[in-house]
């Protein structure tokens, strides 16, 4: 490029109107902005949200305190205590999730060998008060108990893939 | 009225000028320095000399004024020692003040400035144009004293330039021009290459 | 000085200005406040996003609501910071934002002030609009505020020069300092305007503009990636809301002068075009002002949209090395055209 093309180019700031026009085209683009309380983007069976715990359809729960989440998990989230239950299987007394820790890596539902503890679809939810981040174990089963049909429905819809 | 916002704007500018001597912080000195320029442009416009008045604003208070300004926020002024030796600056101080006063007395003297030396000027019509008369004055009747005066202030530029420029051979330097200039072509270079098949 | 009080025209004058400076304000303040709004919208179109839209019917009481959020909010002032200066600070930035307008037409015969001095009174206004800022950035006794405070003080006085030679340029032009006569020295059609004979001075104006607002692709002195916001960082509530006036009042006046001076102002387009001169005859200078203001307030927030910060030392190149030589040449030609008498524009 000559010297005096450049010139005229730069004193009539022609890379500057280049640019305009580049996003002056997308003024009149399609907007793709989801009006998000009104309009929901569609999720994924394997999207991780908020964990729960299942059970199996006998009502008896899933989780048998190996501890492999307790020992993935890369944000130290999650704190198990056990103990033999009263007919000899072994049991969690206590499974905490600490929510302000967990990253939502998804790492303590690859690892758990009876698909106990599981990453669900909800991302909507609060809290109020210091403390109720932890999900205690009452809260967790709660959860699985509530959403179990969505939950075991995405594991359906995942289970070719793994 | 026009005597009430005469003595209004006067009995501002003393202020601000005595505060500007006064006050300790330097940067306050400064804005009350910008104050009284401020009050003595509104005096001007007063004299009908709205050239003057707003040449005044936009040349002091605009751009000189804020060169002060950023000098005295840069600086760090430690002002126990400037207070130091008050009494023994004193005698010294007095006599430049008073030989001060004696040659303003002397030049600006009732005598050739009191109320019947001078007369009244006329009020001018509304039509009339400060700045085309002052502007035909200066390029006609002053005009060599103007250029001279604008030679001057051109070579001062250029001396003070060339008193801060300094080439120095061998040092890295950017050189913004060459940056701008630079485009896509000179710096990428797109090579076609066979797609890899990765081996199992 | 009572017989001025006692004369009834003496008052009269007086609420006329007012009224008068009420009528330009008042709209002054509520095209800001939708200045903003736009400002929202428009990049956030320019970003494929749709923009503030909850706030009444599409978005239209968003400003109304950050308003009401800003008066709400408490004005904190840093234990280390210069009360007095901190409190002086947003004033200084607004009130020459504010005072320039007296000079300003906003239609034919429609101006507060019609002195003659009017451009020099404006580009002394524009130059004081600085001290809020390094009065602002000093006083809050922060780093990040001070920075800002210098990298602003500096940007503007080099844009000054440019924009002051630029101001030549219209003034040789139209002969003239009154900004009326100006614009009724481009009377004729949109050739004659001032945009074509002066395109470089035009240019450099409106660019030396953008940077004497501080807006981007100049915002060093907010660099938000940098220095935070830079001198507003320590304000809060409604000072910070006064430093968000002076800005976009500022961006408007900007934008006006550019019209007035180089676009015509209040002067159709349609000027001296057989026909539709007469179809659009009907339409009030003051829409035409108002629609090209509009114009160049896209342009700033287009440019904001599009262009990245400029690296301070290009900021001052670009300033000192190139707008002053270019600006100055052209005022050279310029004469030559004038001594010449050349086209349209100069016999």
């Amino acid at each position: 490029m000559s010297a005096l093309q450049r010139y005229i180019k730069s004193f009539l700031l022609w890379e500057l109107v280049m640019g305009l026009k580049l996003t002056g085209r997308y003024l009149f683009a399609r907007k793709i902005t989801v009006q998000y309380p009104d309009e929901k983007t569609p999720l994924s069976p394997r999207f991780r949200g908020l964990h729960a715990l299942r059970r199996y359809p006998n009502g008896e729960e899933r989780c048998i305190a190996c501890k492999r989440c307790e020992a993935v998990c890369p944000a130290l989230a999650i704190t198990i205590e056990a103990e033999p239950r009263e007919d000899g299987s072994r049991r969690t007394t206590r499974y905490d999730i600490d929510l302000f820790k967990c990253i939502f890596c998804g790492f303590c539902e690859e690892s758990c060998p009876v698909d106990s503890i599981v990453e669900t679809r909800i991302f909507e939810y609060h809290f109020e008060k210091r403390g109720e981040q932890i999900m205690t174990k009452d809260k967790l089963l709660a959860i699985g108990d509530r959403f179990e049909a969505q939950i075991a429905a995405d594991r359906a819809a995942d289970a070719p893939y793994r | 009225m026009e005597q009430a916002i005469f003595y209004f704007f006067s009995a501002v500018l003393i202020f601000a000028a005595g505060m500007v001597i006064t006050a300790r912080n330097p940067v306050h000195a400064v804005l009350f320095l910008v104050l009284a320029f401020f009050t003595s442009a509104a005096l001007w416009l007063l004299l009908e000399a709205e050239f003057l008045a707003i040449v005044l604003v936009l040349v002091y208070v605009g751009a000189v004024m804020v060169l002060f300004l950023f000098v005295v926020m840069m600086l760090d002024i430690n002002l126990a020692p400037l207070r130091e030796g008050f009494a023994r600056y004193l005698p010294v101080g007095v006599l430049v003040l008073a030989l001060v006063v004696l040659e303003m007395v002397l030049v600006v003297g009732p005598r050739l400035f009191g109320a019947e030396a001078v007369t009244v000027p006329a009020r001018q019509a509304a039509e009339y144009s400060n700045t085309e008369t002052l502007g035909e004055l200066l390029y006609t009747v002053y005009v060599y004293p103007f250029e001279v005066a604008s030679v001057i202030l051109l070579v001062a530029i250029v001396a003070a330039i060339a008193l801060t420029l300094r080439r120095r051979p061998g040092t890295l330097k950017q050189e913004v021009g060459r940056q701008v200039a630079a485009n896509r072509g000179e710096r990428v270079r797109l090579v076609r290459m066979a797609a890899e098949r990765s081996k199992r | 000085m009572f017989d001025w009080f006692m004369n009834p025209e003496g008052p009269m004058v007086l609420v006329v200005i007012l009224i008068k400076i009420i009528a330009l304000v008042m709209p002054l303040m509520l095209g800001v406040a939708y200045l903003t709004f736009a400002e929202r919208k428009v990049i956030a179109y320019l970003h494929v996003r749709v923009g503030p839209n909850r706030v009444g019917p599409r978005g239209w009481l968003q400003p109304i609501a950050d308003a009401l959020k800003l008066v709400m909010k408490e004005l904190l002032v840093p234990s280390a910071a210069n009360r007095y200066l901190f409190m002086l600070g947003p004033v200084m930035a607004i009130a020459p934002a504010l005072t320039a307008w007296a000079v300003v037409p906003v239609g034919e015969g429609m101006v507060i002030a019609d002195i003659n001095a009017g451009l020099l009174f404006l580009l002394a206004m524009t130059s004081m609009g600085v001290y809020g800022i390094i009065v602002a950035g000093w006083a809050s006794n922060s780093k990040y505020a001070f920075l800002s405070a210098m990298r602003a003080g500096a940007q503007m006085i080099s844009y000054e020069i440019a924009m002051g030679f630029a101001l030549v340029g219209v003034l040789m032009a139209a002969g003239s300092l009154n900004l009326s006569q100006i614009v009724m020295a481009q009377q004729g059609s949109i050739l004659h305007w001032f945009w074509l004979p002066l395109l470089p001075l035009f240019l450099v104006y409106f660019i030396s503009g953008v940077a004497e607002t501080n807006r981007s692709p100049f915002d060093v002195a907010e660099g938000e990636s940098e220095i935070v916001a830079g001198f507003h960082v320590e304000y809060s509530g409604m000072a910070f809301a006064v430093f968000f006036l002076a800005e976009y009042a500022n961006m408007i006046l900007i934008a006006t002068l550019t019209a007035l001076l180089f676009a015509g102002g209040w002067l159709s387009p349609f000027q001296g075009i057989p026909v539709l001169e007469g179809l659009f005859a009907w339409v009030p200078g003051t829409i035409w002002l108002l629609l090209k203001v509009c114009v160049f307030l896209f342009c700033f927030l287009w440019f904001r949209a599009t262009f990245p910060r400029y690296r301070y030392d290009q900021i001052m190149r670009l300033g000192w090395k190139v707008f002053i030589p270019v600006t100055i040449v052209w005022i050279f030609v310029e004469g030559a055209a004038v001594l010449a008498g050349l086209g349209p524009w100069f016999d």
